[in-house]
């Protein structure tokens, strides 16, 4: 396909190759460098590894097939994921620029490219370093024995329980009211809560201090943060796996489901899921390309990448599953041991009667001799597969699940400083590209004076994100958070991503595009390459964003709520949003995709303006 | 006896799960143990009532269940027939709740007076919370680090401008050998290799 838009003055813009070898001989260059490819690698693992790949992935997983769901996951790896992360890093590593100047040196009037990235980017890392907020919270009050969340508060007369405490569960409450303090709905403010200030002042100050010399600093962090993960997980690996429930879990994750393939949302959700896991369209693995030698092999990287991504996806799925399995094996336990003391007390029959291997005839005959009584009793239907499926998603799955989890297992206070550490590192090592993103084209957007130091920049941009972030330390900072968790990073994301292939194969020019991977690492990509980047991977994009958009304003907006006033309680209770919050959605998905158009449209007008005069 | 027992409202049930609490070294629940039970309700109504003498014969247990389970009332001491309210008993057992406990080997969860509900216990609460001294050690450390960082990128500026201050300062002093300048060694200008813009041009 010889399809290319005209784009004159491209040569002017962007260093030819002559300038390319002089500045990597000489090493002339003034941007900041990778102390060796170890660092990038670790940095580049550690943006695209995050908490999504613990608590989003498993769950998608287990609820579209099990097993079958990772055909559709790694095919789209392979078609979707690659081919824009070698797009990415090798126009990074070419331009030598942040996302803004790579998408102005490519056109100006693309710049709003740049600019979109830049927002999403901003966005996401407010509401993720609250996450990270949270995290920290849990692990400082890790330290304890009995930790926090196996307690719950007594109520006046000491006979008791605080009611909200005693219907759901002390995890539930810890959450929900002590650490978070949630409201009724998004529209109660209800104040600052200081706990989650207080961790998001920590939060804030621990990525300033990582990221406070740029890549000098965060390349060395990222030896720790990208790397404490995969030891942590072959810990829990090895503890899961000798628990009790452990292979029920794993089991219920990988068996496969077949015709799970056959429904559209399966391979939908796994497309989605594979954009947002590589962080595509964040701008900033273009900015770190753009810190590699020209000659780097960022084909190479490329695969090393997704591979490296698709293996930790299954990898920390098992380990997740198998806790998870432990955990539903315990509860259901629990459900039969408590079935079996209420017919004990209603029948009065000797203690050891009914046991829990006899537990199912020992019901049939009693159901069948007194149904009556036994309709009376508040007899629980235990479900082994609801337990496997509850809660298993987001953060009801760290904070609620897996701490429940933790507090069965013998040594709970180091499991879970354990755990937490290890979301800790994940979430951290995701932000430093995060705030890359950011940061860099700020600078070359001009917002920043150029005599700043980079710890200025640094310093500054947290100051302002901590401000921000002030949002999601309210009483009603949950409902904000899943908002923007829902909003601000989907959509836009898949729009810049649209936007950058076209920009790159259609404007740039997949010819010239080609001949820069030739110049830099040697040989031309091969056929595989070139049929995913001018039509498969731009197609699968428009696809699930076509139907992103169809699904979501179709549904009605709702959204869960802790309520402990509501009938449902303790399960959330799910009510629709006040009417302005289409403003503000507007806001967090609009204002990023248009930003593209939008630009261009200012640029024209402006230089037709300055034509006229 | 048993006939001011069966049907009271005054009475009480009690559940005993002694499997529960003991497992393997569960005791047999016969006529003895009952007898001690007897005596323990006795011993803590004595206590609660300073001076009343109750005896094992003022309490009184009917509808045994093989569960173990069983109801049982407490009369009076001076007058057998008449039964003592619910809320003195009541208060009777939550006071010496722990003793009744301790005799059986038992906990409030499995030596059970339905509707006389155990008084928990509080949570455990450290003075000082833990998570603000883990909170105090994370930040003090990032502080000084970040103090660090800010004063050793000052010195290493302030070192590069001084180099380069120097080397301004060398380049100055290229021009002037000996100390002159080349103005003050008091020559003539010879108007020769002037640019001679003051002739008339050709």
């Amino acid at each position: 396909m010889r399809l290319l838009l005209p784009n004159p003055g491209l040569d002017d813009r962007i260093h030819s190759y002559e300038d390319l070898e002089r500045m990597d001989k000489e090493e002339a260059e003034d941007r900041p460098k990778w102390d060796n490819k170890a660092q990038y690698i670790l940095t580049c693992v550690g943006f695209c590894i995050g908490i999504g790949n613990v608590w989003r992935f498993p769950y998608l997983c287990q609820s579209h097939g099990g097993g079958a769901f990772l055909i559709p996951y790694l095919i789209l790896l392979v078609l979707e994921g690659m081919p824009l992360l070698l797009m990415e890093f090798a126009i990074g590593q070419r331009l030598r620029k942040g996302s803004v100047g790579v998408w102005r040196a490519i056109n100006p009037y693309l710049t709003g490219i740049g600019i979109a990235s830049m927002l999403v980017s901003l966005l996401i890392g407010l509401y993720y370093n609250t996450l990270i907020a949270w995290i920290m919270w849990y692990l400082f009050n890790s330290f304890q024995d009995p930790l926090p969340w196996t307690q719950c508060p007594l109520n006046e007369n000491r006979t008791g329980y605080v009611p909200e405490c005693q219907q759901s569960s002390t995890v539930d409450y810890y959450f929900y009211r002590v650490t978070l303090n949630t409201s009724a709905s998004i529209t109660d403010s209800g104040g600052l809560h200081w706990p989650v200030v207080v961790c998001l002042l920590a939060a804030w100050t621990v990525i300033g201090i990582c990221y406070i010399r740029g890549i000098s600093t965060s390349g060395k962090a990222v030896y720790v943060t990208a790397l404490l993960p995969y030891v942590v997980l072959a810990i829990f690996l090895i503890r899961g796996l000798t628990l009790k429930g452990a292979m029920t879990g794993v089991k219920f994750l990988f068996t496969p489901n077949v015709d799970e393939l056959m429904n559209p949302t399966t391979w939908l959700d796994a497309g989605a899921q594979v954009f947002y896991a590589f962080s595509l369209a964040w701008g900033g693995l273009i900015s770190f390309s753009s810190y590699n030698p020209v000659h780097n092999n960022c084909k190479q990287d490329a695969i090393i990448l997704s591979a490296v991504t698709g293996f930790t996806s299954i990898y920390a799925a098992t380990v997740t599953y198998t806790i998870i399995g432990f955990r539903a094996t315990e509860k259901y336990e629990q459900c039969i041991s408590e079935n079996i003391r209420t017919l004990l007390n209603a029948f009065g029959v000797p203690e050891n009667s009914i046991t829990t291997s006899n537990y199912d005839e020992a019901f049939l005959h009693l159901n069948s001799s007194h149904p009556d009584t036994i309709l009376g009793l508040d007899i629980k239907i235990c479900d082994m597969h609801k337990l496997l499926s509850e809660g298993v998603e987001g953060t009801g799955l760290a904070f609620i699940v897996f701490t429940e989890a933790i507090t069965k297992m013998p040594g709970s206070p180091a499991w879970a400083v354990l755990f937490f550490v290890m979301l800790l590192c994940l979430g951290l090592s995701t932000l430093f590209g995060n705030i890359e993103g950011v940061v860099v084209p700020l600078k070359d957007l001009g917002v920043f004076p150029k005599k700043w130091p980079q710890e200025a920049l640094t310093g500054v941009t947290c100051v302002v994100a901590f401000i921000f972030t002030l949002l999601f330390a309210q009483h009603s900072g949950l409902y904000w958070l899943t908002l923007f968790d829902n909003f601000a990073g989907s959509v836009p994301l898949l729009s810049i991503g649209f936007f950058e292939m076209i920009a790159v194969v259609y404007i740039y020019g997949v010819d010239r595009f080609n001949e820069d991977i030739k110049f830099m690492i040697g040989h031309k990509p091969n056929i595989f390459w070139q049929a995913s980047w001018r039509i498969i991977s731009p197609l699968i994009i428009l696809i699930i964003l076509v139907f992103y958009l169809v699904t979501q304003t179709q549904q009605q907006l709702t959204y869960l709520v802790w309520d402990p006033d509501s009938e449902e309680f303790p399960t959330l209770a799910s009510i629709p949003y006040p009417p302005w919050i289409n403003a503000v959605i507007f806001l967090l998905a609009g204002i990023p995709s248009l930003a593209m158009p939008l630009y261009a449209l200012c640029r024209l007008i402006f230089v037709s303006c300055k034509k006229k005069r | 006896m048993s006939r001011l027992c069966v049907g009271s409202s005054h009475a009480y049930k009690v559940r005993i799960s002694i499997k529960t609490a003991l497992g393997n070294q569960a005791y047999v629940w016969n006529d003895n143990e009952m007898y001690l039970f007897r005596a323990a309700m006795a011993f803590a109504l004595r206590s609660y009532h300073n001076g009343q003498e109750f005896n094992v014969s003022n309490i009184m247990v009917c509808n045994e269940t093989p569960r173990v389970s069983f109801w049982f009332v407490v009369s009076s001491p001076e007058n057998s027939s008449v039964l003592l309210k619910k809320g003195d008993v009541e208060n009777a057992i939550r006071k010496s709740r722990n003793r009744i406990n301790g005799a059986f080997l038992l906990t409030d969860q499995t030596l059970e007076f339905i509707d006389i509900p155990p008084t928990l216990a509080a949570p455990v609460m450290p003075v000082t919370p833990p998570w603000l001294i883990v909170f105090g050690v994370v930040m003090g450390a990032v502080g000084a680090g970040i103090i660090f960082l800010l004063v050793s990128s000052l010195v290493q500026s302030k070192r590069k401008k001084n180099k380069k201050t120097l080397d301004e300062d060398r380049e100055d002093m290229r021009g002037i050998e000996n100390g002159l300048g080349c103005d003050n060694l008091g020559g003539v200008y010879n108007t020769t290799f002037s640019d001679g813009d003051k002739f008339t041009p050709m």
